[in-house]
């Protein structure tokens, strides 16, 4: 009885492969599929992603190395296997010949040792931060043109301890991204004397953290909060409600657009957190303002678009663009395994819209960090004002391979 | 249970919390009584969810897992009203009587014509709670949307004892659950259609064989239950911020609650909420790493000589 | 135990369960004069070959010739390893009348074993013991632990089962994913790669078709000889009245702690088979969406028969996988949440029961034309 049914639906399945077979003209479109999280809690970074991603095609016309270029879509739900089963499809059914995706970290591993099983694919990352991707056992066909979550707070304990704040806490949710940003964080400001005490790691899906807050020491200058989403807002918000008055420093993704965008009017308590991040809003360099211009011109607010560009577009962007540019670079010519492409991915300096990036050895991308300062503008939007900026932020944050460990909740420690 | 056994369990229970309490109070004093404060704040919230949620099992068998969903709908619904009225009181109104004309729909259009079917309700349940999740994601977004507490319960009250300041919206918590659990006393207590409601908890052939409209008395207890959802999202709306995922997440800690304290009985929410609450914040205090596994130990361990709950009876 | 108590057993099915389930006909016995009973079961065992089980049969051998890598290792192997875990709820659920969200964490008990005392990405962790070790390891416990879940929630019945599992499955997740010794935390284990034996590696498409596929026969006649078996038929007794069963003298708990067992042993193989499957384990492999989708696939293809989970998981994956191609992307759950409640609505018994309405609608249509 379920013969029929099992026929059916192979049935349905070769009229469709058979659709996508006739496709095939004589000058073929490049497929590049793309991969983010629309579903669940990093839903709206997601689609923000998509659309950094879109951006990069649009501004070239939809054409790169020559040739039509077609985007296929797919979603996860920021689960490591959904990721893989998503990109197998586009891989394997789909027939993409690029890759871009993921979003979130235990996805991109994942996908990285997918990578590992079709090497005649090329995977860029999408805006997934985890430092093991390409740290640990890396791909040889998987490329990350962005800088991970260790690599995005360098520069931020100097300005931590400029602003006088000489002891810190640390509160941040218990997993592998929070981790590397905080590592990020503590292994420059611990070495220029800073001291943090206590670190609070908050278990994932914890609401209410107003246990948390009543754990926060007397004698501590600052407290460094690298939530993201709704975890951020909950704690801000009961922070301020229970009369919580010491400064704060953010993770990458606590002041990131969608957060200083939340639905809810007690915004202003973020104004003066410095924090570290790939992106800053209120960045002055022409490139920069011409891809925010852009961002906003196509993705208006009206049309679901955040005032301005956040993280995920930025970063998808961006490995979307290398994308492109690779494909440029050797005018399209994805022949012998997509060799030659890879080749130019490796070497190229990538032009992106907060300055230039080249790869390392592991294919992991050298960037720049800015520092930046929640500020309040005259319409009473927020947005981020550079502080400083770091170029050539590395993976092993300036360390020799030797003395770099992956940092964890007791790595690094300075009490 | 003979007397013995029962001080003996009181007394395994009891002293190692007296003696937890003790050292907490000398290790920290204001770190124990802030987080004793949370966890009562914290379990009004799931009181007032909860309640609704056993009122509606203990009358109709009937295991409303789309009950985090209407917790839901009713924050996204309040934050509106909010956003356009500007009136905290009048979103709690209107966030109340949203879910409950949900609720209401629920039960008229679906759950009467499977009256006795609970397996094939509960599953009902669990598919609304799935459309009704994406339907509200593709409405509101996955934006985080975080309502404002209004401008007489912002901010903390200051210059208190031992604790020096606590949020005036955690404590106006406190008082809504207290407030509600009366109201729901005096209603099920001290009203015509609050006894029916009772009688049929005890014995539903019974009451329908007096003669009484049951279909009736279902409509309403179904409203009243998925009102409360509504209310209690409202309230959570501005604690805890409204997103996706946070009616799974209410839903979760609606079971525990209920579980605990007892299926189907309005006193054994109150107990159920106060201990998770509790048992939540103290948890996350002292020891955050396995605070939520903690959690669910309390859960086995109550399910282990209690199978039906602290205050559960057989069904 | 008599033919005369499993009759006994039989007749004491009055009682309708909530999900509509029909009490089983009663074995059609095939009566040879002089036939010994071995010969007897083999005949009746013939004449329950239908052409239509033949089809199915060469067409799930013939498979991964005509379909691509992609659809034999995708669809085919993942609704196979899918379908074996929900099995796993339908014959708790279907036959012994309880249904237990937790199958999918007893599987992800088998995967996280399997990955712990096997080979990962994770050395530190990882014993690195032989593939056949770590699984016949991973096996057992995950028997212990479903069948521990089991002793815990048959004190209870029907509908506090649901939530009682759930609130087990839900605590296993928490476990996974703030433990960092033994469970590696938020990051689980990669790599967990199915072994090569014999030069054939079985992470290839089709020999782990073939291996999802040997798994999935064997536990699909496995749950059809045990529903058979004197067991099987007391279960349903129980499931149907367990308090006249348990006058009749039946071990009431016993049997059920005892199907839990038996449905964990399912659980842990189809687990083995998901992690092989998927490459790695993580909390997310254990988390709710898991807990709820294992449920949604059994209601999907119907507890009535140990069919229905395989094509509730084929109908699940499918969805899955080209549900983005057809609608808009984002709204999968939409889609899974419509098929799902409306199959709750108009077919309890899933699409299994469809396909018995039609069929019996179809019959009834030819018989009035001749």
């Amino acid at each position: 009885m379920n013969g029929r049914k099992a026929l059916v639906g192979a049935l349905s399945i070769a009229v469709a492969g058979a659709l996508s077979g006739a496709a095939f003209a004589q000058q073929p479109p490049i497929k590049i599929g793309l991969l983010a999280t629309l579903e669940g809690p990093f839903a709206a970074g997601g689609a923000d992603g998509m659309r950094g991603a879109e951006l990069a095609l649009k501004q070239k016309n939809g054409m790169a190395g020559g040739r039509q270029i077609v985007i296929i879509k797919a979603s996860s739900d920021a689960k490591p296997d959904v990721a893989v089963n998503a990109t197998r499809k586009l891989v394997e059914q789909d027939k993409v010949d690029i890759m871009v995706g993921p979003l979130s970290g235990g996805e991109g591993i994942a996908v990285k040792e997918y990578s590992k099983t079709q090497p005649t694919i090329t995977f860029i990352n999408g805006s997934s931060g985890a430092q093991a991707t390409t740290l640990v056992d890396p791909s040889p066909n998987f490329f990350r043109f962005n800088t991970e979550g260790a690599q995005w707070m360098v520069g931020l304990g100097k300005a931590t301890l400029a602003k006088g704040y000489k002891r810190a806490m640390v509160i941040a949710e218990d997993y592998a991204f929070p981790y590397s940003q905080v590592q990020g964080f503590m292994s420059e400001y611990c070495r220029l004397g800073g001291k943090v005490p206590v670190k609070a790691w908050v278990p994932l899906g914890g609401k209410d953290y107003s246990s948390v807050i009543a754990r926060i020491p007397k004698d501590v200058d600052a407290l460094v909060v690298v939530l993201g989403g709704a975890d951020a807002v909950n704690f801000l918000n009961q922070y301020e409600a229970a009369g919580g008055d010491k400064p704060l420093v953010g993770g990458s993704i606590t002041v990131s657009q969608d957060i200083l965008n939340y639905k809810g009017k007690r915004r202003d308590s973020l104004v003066g957190t410095i924090a570290g991040a790939p992106i800053a809003d209120a960045y002055d360099a022409p490139e920069f303002k011409a891809f925010v211009a852009d961002y906003q011109k196509n993705y208006p607010v009206s049309a679901g678009g955040y005032p301005s560009p956040s993280l995920f577009a930025l970063v998808y962007y961006i490995n979307m663009k290398a994308a492109l540019d690779g494909l440029d670079a050797v005018n399209g010519d994805l022949s012998g395994g997509q060799a030659k492409y890879r080749e130019a991915l490796a070497k190229m300096t990538l032009k992106t819209p907060v300055g230039d990036v080249k790869l390392d050895g592991n294919r992991q991308a050298i960037g720049t960090t800015f520092i930046t300062e929640v500020v309040k503008d005259a319409q009473g939007n927020l947005f981020n004002k550079v502080l400083s900026k770091v170029d050539g932020v590395d993976q092993l944050l300036g360390m020799k391979k030797e003395d770099f460990k992956i940092g964890s909740r007791d790595e690094p420690s300075c009490p | 249970m003979t007397r013995n056994a029962r001080w003996i369990w009181a007394a395994v229970l009891g002293l190692p919390l007296l003696a937890f309490a003790c050292w907490g109070i000398w290790d920290n004093e204001r770190l124990f009584f802030v987080t004793l404060l949370n966890g009562l704040t914290l379990a009004s919230l799931y009181f007032i969810v909860a309640s609704g949620f056993t009122l509606v099992f203990g009358l109709m068998r009937n295991v409303n897992l789309a009950h985090g969903s209407l917790y839901l709908l009713g924050g996204y619904v309040g934050y509106f009203v909010a956003e356009w009225s500007g009136y905290y009181v009048l979103a709690l109104a209107v966030g109340f009587l949203a879910a409950a004309l949900v609720g209401l729909v629920m039960q008229v259009a679906v759950f009467r014509f499977m009256q006795g079917e609970e397996l094939r309700q509960t599953m009902v349940t669990i598919g609304l709670s799935i459309v009704m999740a994406d339907l509200m994601l593709w409405i509101v977004s996955a934006q985080v949307h975080q309502m404002s507490a209004p401008d007489w319960l912002l901010g903390p009250i200051r210059d208190l004892p031992i604790i020096r300041a606590y949020s005036k919206f955690r404590i106006s918590l406190l008082v809504i659950g207290v407030i509600i659990g009366v109201l729901l006393w005096l209603f099920l207590n001290r009203t015509r259609v609050g006894m029916m409601i009772r009688a049929g908890v005890d014995d539903r052939a019974m009451l329908a064989a007096t003669g009484v409209n049951v279909n009736l008395v279902f409509a309403i207890t179904f409203a009243i239950g998925a009102g409360l959802a509504g209310f209690g999202g409202v309230i959570g709306a501005v604690e805890l911020s409204m997103v996706p995922g946070e009616d799974v997440r209410l839903l979760l800690a609606c079971l525990i609650v209920v579980i605990v304290g007892g299926m189907g009985s309005v006193v054994g929410a109150a107990i159920g909420a106060t201990i998770l609450g509790v048992a939540e914040t103290f948890g996350l205090a002292y020891t955050p790493t396995y605070s939520v596994v903690f959690t669910f130990v309390i859960l086995v361990l109550v399910l282990a000589f209690r199978p039906r709950g602290i205050l559960g009876r057989p069904a | 135990m008599s033919a005369a108590q499993w009759r006994h057993a039989m007749n004491a099915g009055a009682g309708r369960l909530a999900m509509g389930r029909r009490a089983p006909a009663p074995a059609a016995t095939v009566r040879v004069p002089g036939a010994t009973p071995a010969e007897r079961r083999y005949l009746s065992l013939l004449a329950h070959i239908k052409a239509r089980h033949v089809v199915v049969l060469l067409f799930v051998l013939a498979y991964p010739m005509f379909a691509t890598p992609f659809l034999t290792y995708q669809i085919g192997a993942q609704s196979l390893a899918l379908g074996l875990i929900v099995l796993s709820l339908t014959f708790l659920g279907g036959s012994g009348g309880m249904i237990s969200l937790a199958q999918m964490s007893v599987a992800g008990v088998a995967g996280y074993m399997l990955a712990i005392f096997g080979s990962s990405g994770e050395p530190a962790i990882s014993f690195g013991w032989p593939w056949w070790v770590a699984a016949t390891i991973a096996v057992v416990i995950a028997i212990a632990a479903g069948t521990a879940v089991g002793w815990l929630s048959v004190r209870t019945e029907g509908i506090y089962t649901i939530m009682i599992t759930l609130a087990v499955g839900v605590a296993f997740y928490h476990l996974c994913l703030q433990n960092y010794s033994i469970f590696n935390g938020f990051q689980g284990f990669q790599r967990v790669y199915a072994p090569t034996i014999l030069g054939i590696n079985f992470r290839d498409p089709m020999p782990f078709y073939y291996l999802a596929l040997g798994c999935a026969l064997g536990g699909y006649f496995l749950v059809k000889y045990v529903l058979r078996s004197p067991f099987g038929i007391a279960l349903e007794g129980i499931r149907n009245n367990a308090r006249r069963m348990n006058a009749l003298g039946f071990a009431v708990t016993a049997h059920r702690v005892a199907a839990y067992a038996f449905a964990a042993l399912l659980a842990a193989i189809g687990g083995l088979l998901f992690t092989w499957y998927n490459g790695l384990i993580t909390p997310n492999s254990v988390g709710t969406s898991w807990l709820i989708n294992v449920l949604i696939i059994a209601i999907l293809g119907g507890l009535r028969h140990p069919i229905g989970p395989f094509i509730g998981a084929i109908v699940f994956v499918l969805l899955q996988n080209f549900a983005i191609d057809l609608i808009d992307r984002e709204r999968f759950n939409l889609v899974i949440g419509g098929v799902f409640l409306a199959i709750v609505l108009f077919s309890p018994d899933g699409l299994i029961g469809i396909w018995a309405t039609v069929k019996s609608k179809l019959i009834t249509q030819r018989g009035g034309k001749s």
